[in-house]
């Protein structure tokens, strides 16, 4: 396979996955959010007295939950702006 | 278009360079550094105190209450390491504010060291509290299948906070790079405003993080 073929696939694929990953992986952060979010406001709503402890709990379990997704992030950022395959196979000519 | 400061170099030489990210740490520890020594050089116990006085003492006793409650029992022994931690990545990401900064935390060198300082805390102070012997039995903690998976675990939560702490940072700022070329006019300073947000809460985030696994690794097991 000719030079100019790889790095047009390496081109395409890079940029295909980098989507894709990011389409796919906020997918499961957000829902999960959203029903964390939902069940802390089910339990403001029982007990409002509690709240200092529902809010600093639901803040520290969304940065987990959102940490998944920053996983995903990071991995398109670094197909798109950082890829060392495609710097290796552009020095190729 | 750089995706992290330590693309910005200003000094060269050999192999060592001076790039963004040390110039900015340093800068940052420097100022921390020498407004502790200028307030605490008048420290009173009185009425009379200055108003720098009081806000360090608001910033400690909210510290310690916090790490009170995630269930360290003397606190006084890890606000040391944990306070600054949090102090630091506060100050980082507040600092945002002025114009020509970029945190260093939007480079992977500078979470991934904060992370390796927690890896190496969680084990010295464990050690410390519970002894050699007693450190290590809480590995094989309620069977000893689960010694691997507690192997990993440290692992994989120090990786974890890295990545999480460079990510949430890095796309901050990344947003704003990207909405300069589409939308210059107001919406970048929404985004600016979420990214101090944001900042903040994975400051506190980390630090929380680092005082649970200190408080496991401490805490034994007839408490």
């Amino acid at each position: 396979m000719d030079t100019i073929t790889l790095t047009a696939l390496i081109g395409m694929a890079s940029i295909i996955t980098a989507g894709i990953t990011i389409a796919v992986g906020c997918i499961g952060p957000a829902l999960s959010e959203g029903k964390s979010v939902a069940s802390a406001l089910n339990s403001l709503a029982q007990q409002p007295d509690a709240s200092p402890t529902i809010t600093r709990t639901l803040y520290i379990g969304l940065a987990m939950i959102e940490s998944t997704a920053i996983y995903s992030f990071v991995i398109s950022i670094i197909l798109i702006f950082a890829n060392p395959i495609w710097t290796y196979i552009i020095t190729l000519k | 278009m750089n995706i992290s400061p330590d693309q910005t170099v200003y000094w060269k030489y050999g192999f060592v360079e001076i790039n963004s990210t040390i110039l900015t740490t340093w800068v940052l520890m420097f100022v921390l550094v020498v407004a502790s020594i200028l307030i605490n050089r008048k420290l009173t116990l009185g009425l009379g105190r200055t108003r720098w006085q009081n806000t360090l003492e608001i910033i400690v006793t909210t510290i310690i209450k916090q790490l009170k409650d995630v269930g360290i029992d003397e606190p006084r022994k890890y606000i040391g390491f944990l306070g600054t931690l949090f102090i630091f990545l506060a100050t980082a990401s507040v600092c945002t504010l002025i114009p020509g900064y970029e945190s260093p935390t939007s480079s992977l060198s500078t979470t991934a060291a904060l992370a390796l300082c927690v890896f190496v805390a969680v084990p010295i102070y464990g050690i410390g509290a519970k002894g050699f012997v007693g450190y290590l039995k809480s590995y094989i903690e309620p069977t000893i299948i689960m010694l691997p998976f507690n192997i990993i675990g440290e692992f994989s939560r120090t990786l974890a906070l890295a990545i999480r702490l460079f990510g949430n940072m890095m796309s901050g700022t990344m947003i704003v790079g990207i909405l300069l070329t589409i939308a210059p006019l107001l919406f970048p300073i929404f985004m600016i405003v979420l990214g101090l947000l944001t900042g903040m809460v994975q400051a506190y985030i980390f630090s929380i993080l680092a005082s649970v696994y200190i408080a496991a690794a401490v805490r034994s097991i007839g408490n």
